[in-house]
């Protein structure tokens, strides 16, 4: 039986090693989630995303110190890219947060994205799930920076940061899909530099093309959904991505984007959409978890050897891949109904 | 790819003045291309600022790198540190310039092992493996 108390009461050795637990996946980290999942649902989750090289971190730490200086805790999570072949990685955005040593009122940690694609790790959203348990008023989220595909961040945060450079990318790059929909504040970093007029231009120009008015994901994993209980009302409240300049170096500019998250975060409250994506990121995630039970159970029933069966058939070309799996799943139907006969 | 559940964590920090980290980050590649994770914090750590970061990220061990010759002050200091966090379990090494006299009485303050300039990666990660398999 997990005791949530150490968690819930700040013991940032406990909040360590429950973190390690969950990463690993370990069978102690499911227990713990459970518990400490009724005390959730408190922090305002922030995702920061953008190109390598436009000053992710050293905005990260920009912004801790200012929610700092106005008494917010912060929970910092920083993933970086595992290597695909050794599994090892080097996790370097600490050293750009040297200046939040030595303040209990910070809590960072370093993610290996550990084979998962998107930006995060498989397990951040339950890191992100002990942080906001333990208290915290507002959760960081630094994704590796990879590029366009990292959407997974729209699902984890409730403010998502989307982080340029003058000089990263033309304004073709800028109207791309992606990474720039998912935006709910865009902050052009390195303002100080001579073609950062042109970098907020191209993106000004973009927005209205590349914004859509709602969020709808087209993922297929949602499509059976039944529509909310309470959609956002057309042409109502609709928030248009900002666009704040700043220069992290020298921490400028980071009050006003504080400012400006502090009003997206309103607005999420003010207009349901807070409510919505908390709906959508809870359905996600419970589809997630259905999944993957069903699918080990499976695997379990089947045992190796159909498995590997099918495996040699699809590799001889006799049956293809969405067939092999269908007659798995069929054999499995059939087990199922048999099993009920028998009881 | 190592199954992640047996991932070993590992700090690796520079205390101290001196600007040299070129050793540091070999050691962390290293480690890296063994199949660890490394926490990479930079230059001019304090002893306060590597135990705080240890706890935050529980890591296995801590690598100190230090070449000021500073090793017999804040060595046992970021020892006690740790300790005091209540993370006497996990395992210290140390390299850079350590004169062969100094050693033992970084060994008696609970250093694991200690690294020159000659030693191979090699060395190191099975130290560091070792280390950590033996205390799990």
């Amino acid at each position: 039986m997990f005791d949530p108390t150490p968690i819930l009461s700040g013991d940032r050795r406990a909040l360590a090693r429950l973190l390690t637990r969950i990463e690993n996946g370990a069978p102690e980290a499911e227990a713990a989630l459970a518990a400490l999942f009724p005390h959730t649902g408190r922090a305002h989750t922030l995702g920061v995303t953008g190109p390598p090289g436009s000053g992710k971190s050293s905005l990260v730490n920009e912004l801790a110190k200012a929610l700092r200086a106005r008494g917010q805790t912060v929970a910092i999570v920083a993933v970086d890219p595992s290597s695909p072949f050794t599994g090892g990685a080097i996790l370097g955005d600490r050293i750009r947060m040297r200046d939040l040593s030595g303040d209990r009122g910070v809590f960072i940690r370093s993610m290996a994205s550990r084979g998962a694609l998107g930006g995060l790790a498989r397990a951040t959203s339950e890191v992100v799930t002990a942080l906001d348990a333990a208290g915290f008023d507002k959760i960081l989220i630094e994704t590796i920076g990879a590029g366009q595909a990292e959407v997974e961040i729209a699902r984890a945060a409730q403010t998502v940061l989307v982080v340029e450079a003058p000089g990263l990318g033309d304004d073709v790059q800028a109207i791309k899909a992606g990474i720039l929909e998912i935006a709910d504040v865009l902050v052009v970093n390195k303002a100080d530099q001579p073609n950062a007029d042109a970098a907020v231009r191209a993106l000004r120009a973009s927005l209205d093309l590349a914004h859509p008015a709602a969020r709808h994901w087209t993922d297929g994993a949602h499509h059976h959904h039944a529509p909310h209980p309470d959609p956002l009302p057309a042409g109502e409240a609709i928030w248009i991505p900002p666009i704040v300049q700043t220069v992290a170096i020298q921490g400028k500019g980071v009050d006003e984007l504080l400012e400006v998250i502090e009003k997206h975060r309103a607005h999420l409250q003010a207009s349901g959409e807070l409510a919505r994506r908390e709906r959508e990121r809870l359905s996600h995630e419970l589809e997630t978890r259905l999944r993957d039970t069903l699918l080990a159970g499976l695997l379990a029933r089947l045992g190796n050897g159909q498995l590997s069966a099918a495996l040699e058939r699809v590799l001889a070309r006799e049956l293809d891949p969405t067939t092999a799996a269908r007659q798995l799943a069929e054999r499995f139907k059939t087990q199922d109904s048999n099993s009920k006969l028998e009881t | 790819m190592p199954d992640s559940s047996t991932k070993i964590r590992v700090l690796v920090a520079k205390p101290g003045l001196d600007g040299h980290d070129r050793g540091a980050k070999i050691i962390a590649r290293a480690l890296r291309d063994a199949g660890m994770e490394v926490i990479y914090t930079g230059l001019r750590q304090t002893p306060e600022m590597i135990a705080e970061a240890a706890l935050q990220e529980d890591v296995d061990v801590v690598g100190l790198s230090i070449l000021s010759g500073a090793h017999n002050a804040l060595v046992p200091r970021i020892i006690e540190l740790l300790r005091a966090n209540g993370l006497g379990d996990v395992r210290v090494f140390v390299g850079g310039i350590v004169p062969d006299d100094d050693i033992a009485a970084l060994k008696a303050a609970g250093v694991t092992g200690v690294f020159g300039p000659g030693a191979s990666t090699e060395t190191i990660i099975a130290a560091v493996r070792e280390s950590v398999i033996s205390n799990r």
